[in-house]
């Protein structure tokens, strides 16, 4: 009588998940997992389970999912080899603070250190790169542990969590009773903000001239975009976005002053050394986004805003360190503020906006002669979609030109790997996006090189007909390590030059239409085509093969020294 | 400047904390002098006791990337005139030494004592700063050291509040039901 109302392990992860409003799911099944995708089985109406062709195939597109959908994504694999293929993709969400959870599968817990068939020490491989993890060895611990996991992961700054079940957890049985979590003694999420620091703030802020708005992923993280264009509206302070804060604000809003960092544009770099007061909402100082620390920001007083007090002062010292979350931080902040940004300030940054749009831009997006750049594909596509499309990149140049050169209007439409800066992050992560905006066009833009090292998901594009439009950059080089060798190791390209197969060909075998694009003519009408096509499509553009991308801070360089050609 | 200082961490009884929180030193390649865990007053809560010796800046970075971690409650640095600390050290010394009067002058002097006697052999046992058994050490070793053990450091702060009233006014785990 009293085992009636008793499920397994198993189903209780499932019931757990859809507690938490999960309906999909990016997996891979195997032999540990099997009592997990036995009741999947029976499970398939309330539950979507999105088969990829490679465990790091789920992980990328799980966080993808979740930054389109706001949802926190989730990802199964099994022990062994299924749980060590996630790694790559658990730490790119960690260096970009994306919730998901990832659920693998363990052998029973009587074999755990025996090196048993399949086992691998998952806890001790992802604890460097997850917000938390936890081993389940027994049925009931799981509605207590997957409402943790939830709760780690989406609050404060977001991160991917682990929970390792042994196949032992997931046959046994419990009496499912699901509670979620609101809080932990040992854990606080949500810093209060303090009057003193809002004073200060205020003050810094009435006492400068140049004052630069720097706004990071955390803006988008914490669902404070309409907060920061309240802010810049009313402040006239010029806004620049890191890559991971791109489309935190519309690039067509009359102070967003362009993107920060190595390839960024030149005006906020420039003047990153000439402002008196530096704002960072949400954002970390990367050294990606700071070129040399000791020249870095050498006038300005810095304040900076973070939910995640590690941050704070880790990389460059502020003036006033603020540990909240950004949102709250603007809540406070907006209906006190009366400052206006002088004009000559904003003045500054059009001056320099012009300088590199004579000497880059129009040579990247309206070449005329010569072979393709791809600069001026991103651009068209931009036009073409209104800037509205969610875009996925790839890792090197391919990405650096997306982000600068599409036209981001909406949040959360820049899908990038940015911390981890991972090779084969595009195609999974665009099939994870298409998932979760399944009416908004997904475009990729892709490289030769990191397409080919995902390229099994065309399987996955394939079997779930994921609309996806694939735009893969064919220089035959792995474009930014050459353009490193081209401009710091006298043109020596070792390994770097690759032949590709024939991509619209490869397309074709997995039952994707495709086409080549060899010559700029045909590019208008290729687009139109991908665009007007109902199902995935794949575009492989033949583009100049040494073309570079920039603007550029060399290795050790400071931001003011950005240069705009070699 | 390089200077020695002493961290101590709260956190959850759970497995795998050791290995969060000196993955925080190994990734900043610090090398972690002593380490000492234990059970606090308070059940299910342990303190991290961890001497290391480097810049005030790297150490107020760690500090704040282990209070980081979900499952530590608190974490604090302190140098070495704001704590109360002590090593424990055991010496086993052949019995026929430990009869020599000089034996006896040195444990009074070091107010160490002897906390075993067995067939061969005596345990003395001396607290106190690694210093002083370390003294204790080179004054014993001409007489024959059969075997030398030290223990990681722990401390206290010279500061008022107890844990146990910080940690009761932490709010408790909230699950809420469906």
């Amino acid at each position: 009588m009293k085992n009636v109302n008793k499920i397994t392990g198993a189903e209780a992860i499932l019931l757990s998940l859809m507690k938490e409003d999960i309906d999909t799911i990016f997996g891979y099944p195997g032999g540990a997992m099997m009592p997990i995708y036995d009741k999947i089985y029976s499970k398939g109406r309330s539950i979507k389970h999105i088969l990829v062709r490679h465990e790091q195939g789920a992980a990328h597109a799980a966080q993808a999912y979740a930054q389109v959908s706001g949802k926190p994504g989730v990802c199964f694999a099994t022990s062994g080899p299924g749980a060590t293929n996630l790694i790559t993709g658990i730490a790119n969400a960690h260096l970009d603070s994306i919730p998901v959870i990832f659920i693998t599968a363990q052998v029973p817990s009587m074999l755990l250190g025996t090196d048993a068939f399949q086992e691998t020490d998952m806890i001790s491989l992802s604890m460097p790169v997850t917000k938390w993890n936890y081993q389940v060895t027994s049925a009931e611990e799981i509605p207590d542990v997957i409402a943790k996991a939830f709760f780690f992961a989406t609050t404060g700054r977001p991160g991917p969590v682990l929970i390792d079940v042994t196949k032992d957890a997931q046959l046994g049985t419990l009496d499912f009773n699901y509670k979620s979590i609101k809080s932990i003694r040992s854990y606080n999420p949500s810093p209060a903000i303090q009057d003193e620091d809002i004073n200060q703030a205020i003050s810094l802020i009435a006492s400068s001239e140049r004052p630069l708005l720097l706004a990071g992923h955390g803006i988008l993280l914490a669902g404070a975009t309409s907060q920061l264009k309240t802010f810049t509206d009313k402040t006239k302070i010029p806004c620049a976005v890191t890559l991971m804060g791109k489309s935190a604000i519309s690039e067509d809003h009359p102070y967003y002053v362009g993107m920060l960092g190595m390839h960024g544009n030149y005006a906020p770099n420039i003047l990153t050394n000439k402002a008196d007061l530096i704002i960072a909402a949400g954002m970390r100082f990367d050294d990606r986004v700071t070129g040399d620390l000791k020249r870095y920001a050498t006038d300005a007083k810095i304040i900076h805003v973070d939910i995640d007090k590690a941050e704070l002062n880790k990389n460059v010292r502020s003036h006033l360190a603020i540990h909240a979350n950004i949102k709250d931080f603007f809540d406070r902040i907006i209906p006190r503020i009366t400052y206006q940004t002088p004009e000559n300030w904003i003045e500054q940054f059009r001056q320099l906006n012009a300088i590199e749009e004579e000497k880059v831009v129009r040579k990247d997006c309206f070449p005329g002669n010569g072979k393709i750049h791809a600069g001026e594909v991103i651009y068209l596509l931009s036009r073409k979609t209104n800037g509205e499309a969610v875009v996925v990149t790839d890792v090197g140049q391919n990405q650096m030109l997306a982000a600068r050169y599409y036209q981001y209007k909406n949040p959360n439409t820049l899908i990038t790997s940015g911390g981890l800066g991972t090779m084969g992050f595009g195609l999974p992560a665009a099939m994870g996006a298409q998932v979760g905006r399944p009416d908004n066009t997904v475009i990729l833009f892709t490289g030769d090189g990191g397409f080919q090292m995902t390229v099994q998901e065309l399987g996955t594009v394939f079997q779930y007909n994921l609309p996806v439009k694939i735009v893969i950059f064919n220089n035959n080089f792995l474009g930014m390590v050459r353009q490193w060798q081209q401009l710091f190791n006298e043109k020596r390209y070792a390994e770097t030059n690759m032949p590709t197969p024939d991509f619209p060909l490869l397309a074709k075998a997995f039952g994707i239409e495709g086409e080549l694009v060899k010559d700029r003519t045909e590019i208008p009408g290729a687009l139109d085509r991908m665009l007007e096509h109902s199902g995935p499509y794949l575009l492989e553009i033949k583009t100049e093969k040494e073309a570079n991308v920039f603007p550029m801070i060399y290795p050790g360089k400071a931001v003011d020294e950005i240069v705009l050609e070699p | 400047m390089k200077n020695t200082y002493t961290i101590t961490a709260f956190s959850e009884n759970h497995i795998g904390l050791l290995n969060r929180i000196t993955i925080v030193f190994t990734r900043r390649h610090i090398n972690i002098e002593s380490l000492t865990v234990s059970s606090t007053e308070v059940k299910g809560i342990h303190r991290f006791t961890i001497v290391v010796e480097d810049t005030e800046e790297q150490v107020v970075k760690v500090v704040n990337q282990v209070e980081k971690l979900p499952e530590v409650l608190r974490a604090e640095w302190y140098l070495n005139d704001e704590i109360i600390y002590r090593e424990i050290a055991l010496y086993k010394i052949p019995i026929d030494v430990a009869i020599d009067k000089n034996i006896e002058q040195i444990m009074r002097e070091f107010n160490a004592h002897m906390v075993d006697i067995q067939d061969g052999f005596v345990i003395i046992e001396n607290t106190g700063h690694v210093e002083d058994t370390e003294k204790l050490y080179e004054v014993l070793k001409p007489y024959g050291i059969l075997q030398f053990v030290r223990s990681g450091r722990i401390s206290i702060s010279k500061q008022k509040k107890e844990l146990s009233t910080y940690l009761n006014e932490l709010p408790v785990n909230e699950y809420v039901k469906e």
